[in-house]
């Protein structure tokens, strides 16, 4: 689903990847781990087309089609959802507006009819209630006033109601209590854990792994992957550190 | 009504587009209005062909006057007004301005609380591409026994282009010593990370750039009895800046 090449990209000057080659096939979840500033949420905003974070080398491809070649609308029309790890807090604009306008938009790309406000507040509610958010919080400004641990339940709220193919999560449990987690854990489970579906997991703990059991486990370290394993990896990290794993 | 030709030394003109107002000129008198005591007065001014408009209101005892302005056509539109309040009097106003390519647009506006415990509140939003101008003079004038006055401005600019100008002036003349007058300003650009993440969850950069500003403007015409033709209208000047 998801091939990343020899991937190298730099933040204004300098650059932060360095040759990253992962393969996502549908039906499993990868974990990214790593130390601070390896570039785990650089990658999130290269595969996402956040401006600013320039590919220097490498290719992406997302179901056979070059991803580096979308926009970043283009690109979640396609299936590819991030999670960001700092939701926007955005005033005046209402998550179901905003929700409805983004989803429509996708739909619109894909060529497919847009919903309307009363199918869409149909997956919305149903959405928000698997996640425990009432639906006046829908109706609040996009993330404005919100707790960490509601803007992250928030954005899987999003996620469920986009129904993307790929998810890269960025950070999604940090900043989040042991019940959140929980929560957070079993929509990802719900939302992403299809056949035809695939989740990149960056995290920096082992803690939301124990809901959301990878596939793969990759430790991420100065913008290469330097270890890959199946999920022991993670515990083996958790224990001994990543100076240990990472050299 | 003034007889000459303004020119930029005049500061309710200074950033006005001079030969525009003289093609007009002279103006005919300004539109004057009447709120008598205990009265209500709502009106709407969409300026959508680049014109002048002048308007005087003298709001009596305990009357109220709510004024909504969309100040979107032409190559010059001005909208002035000039506001009298009387005792217990109300006034307010909504402007919205949104231009783009060279235009010029202004809300200029003199609020006189000329006697005790009036209130007046105006919020301006000005949206501006291209080369646009947009201009906000607001004058509040507090009569020495116009205790108990109660008066806000707040006035915001969005800048779509650094080529874009935006003014903003709020000048307070406060002769009484028991009143509360609160003005906030600000001048800004669309955030560059709210607009990356519509755009992660499928909007295309225009249609991202679109809610955000229907968001700067939102709120504005609430209330007006025409809130629906001047949200749509305002909505589809912003549909052709982004």
């Amino acid at each position: 689903m998801l091939q990343i090449t020899n991937l190298h990209a730099n933040v204004g000057d300098k650059p932060i990847l360095k040759g990253l080659t992962l393969s996502l096939n549908a039906g499993e979840i990868h974990a990214i781990m790593g130390p601070n500033g390896a570039g785990k949420s650089t990658l999130g905003y290269v595969l996402s087309g956040r401006p600013g974070y320039e590919v220097t080398e490498g290719e992406v491809t997302f179901n056979g089609q070059n991803l580096l070649d979308l926009e970043p609308h283009e690109r979640a029309a396609a299936g590819c959802f991030l999670g960001f790890q700092y939701p926007v807090e955005i005033p005046g604009v209402s998550n179901v507006q905003f929700l409805r306008e983004a989803l429509n938009a996708q739909r619109k790309n894909r060529n497919e009819a847009p919903l309307s406000g009363a199918e869409f507040l149909k997956v919305a509610r149903e959405q928000a209630t698997a996640l425990g958010m009432d639906m006046d919080m829908l109706k609040r400004p996009v993330n404005v006033g919100f707790s960490g641990g509601e803007k992250k339940r928030n954005e899987m709220v999003q996620m469920g109601i986009i129904n993307p193919a790929l998810a890269i999560l960025d950070e999604t449990d940090s900043g989040l209590d042991i019940d959140a987690l929980r929560i957070v854990g079993d929509g990802i489970n719900r939302i992403m854990r299809r056949p035809d579906k695939a989740v990149l997991l960056i995290t920096h703990y082992q803690r939301l792994l124990d809901y959301v059991k990878p596939d793969f486990v990759h430790v991420l370290a100065d913008g290469r992957i330097t270890r890959s394993g199946g999920p022991e990896l993670a515990l083996e990290l958790e224990r001994d550190g990543y100076k240990e794993l990472a050299a | 009504m003034t007889a000459l030709l303004p020119t930029r030394h005049d500061e309710a003109w200074h950033y006005s587009d001079i030969a525009a107002v003289a093609a007009a000129w002279p103006l005919p008198a300004p539109e004057n209005i009447i709120v008598p005591a205990g009265g209500h007065y709502a009106r709407t001014i969409v300026q959508d062909t680049g014109s002048i408009h002048q308007i005087d209101v003298a709001i009596g005892k305990d009357a109220t006057a709510a004024v909504h302005v969309l100040n979107i056509g032409g190559e010059y539109g001005r909208v002035e007004l000039n506001v009298t309040l009387h005792e217990g009097a109300d006034f307010k106003l909504g402007g919205v301005q949104i231009g783009g390519n060279a235009q010029t647009l202004e809300i200029i506006t003199t609020v006189t609380h000329a006697e005790p415990k009036a209130t007046s509140s105006q919020i301006v939003r000005s949206v501006l591409a291209d080369t646009a101008t947009g201009t906000y003079l607001g004058k509040i004038a507090v009569a020495r026994d116009a205790q108990l006055t109660d008066s806000e401005q707040s006035v915001k600019a969005m800048l779509l282009d650094r080529s874009a100008t935006a003014n903003a002036k709020p000048e307070l003349e406060i002769y009484a010593d028991d009143v509360k007058c609160a003005h906030g300003c600000a001048i800004g650009e669309l955030d560059p990370m709210g607009l990356f993440y519509l755009q992660a969850r499928g909007l295309s950069p225009a249609d991202a750039k679109k809610l955000m500003l229907q968001a700067f403007v939102a709120g504005v015409f609430e209330g007006a009895g025409d809130e629906e033709m001047l949200t749509e209208a305002a909505l589809k000047k912003l549909g052709e800046l982004v």
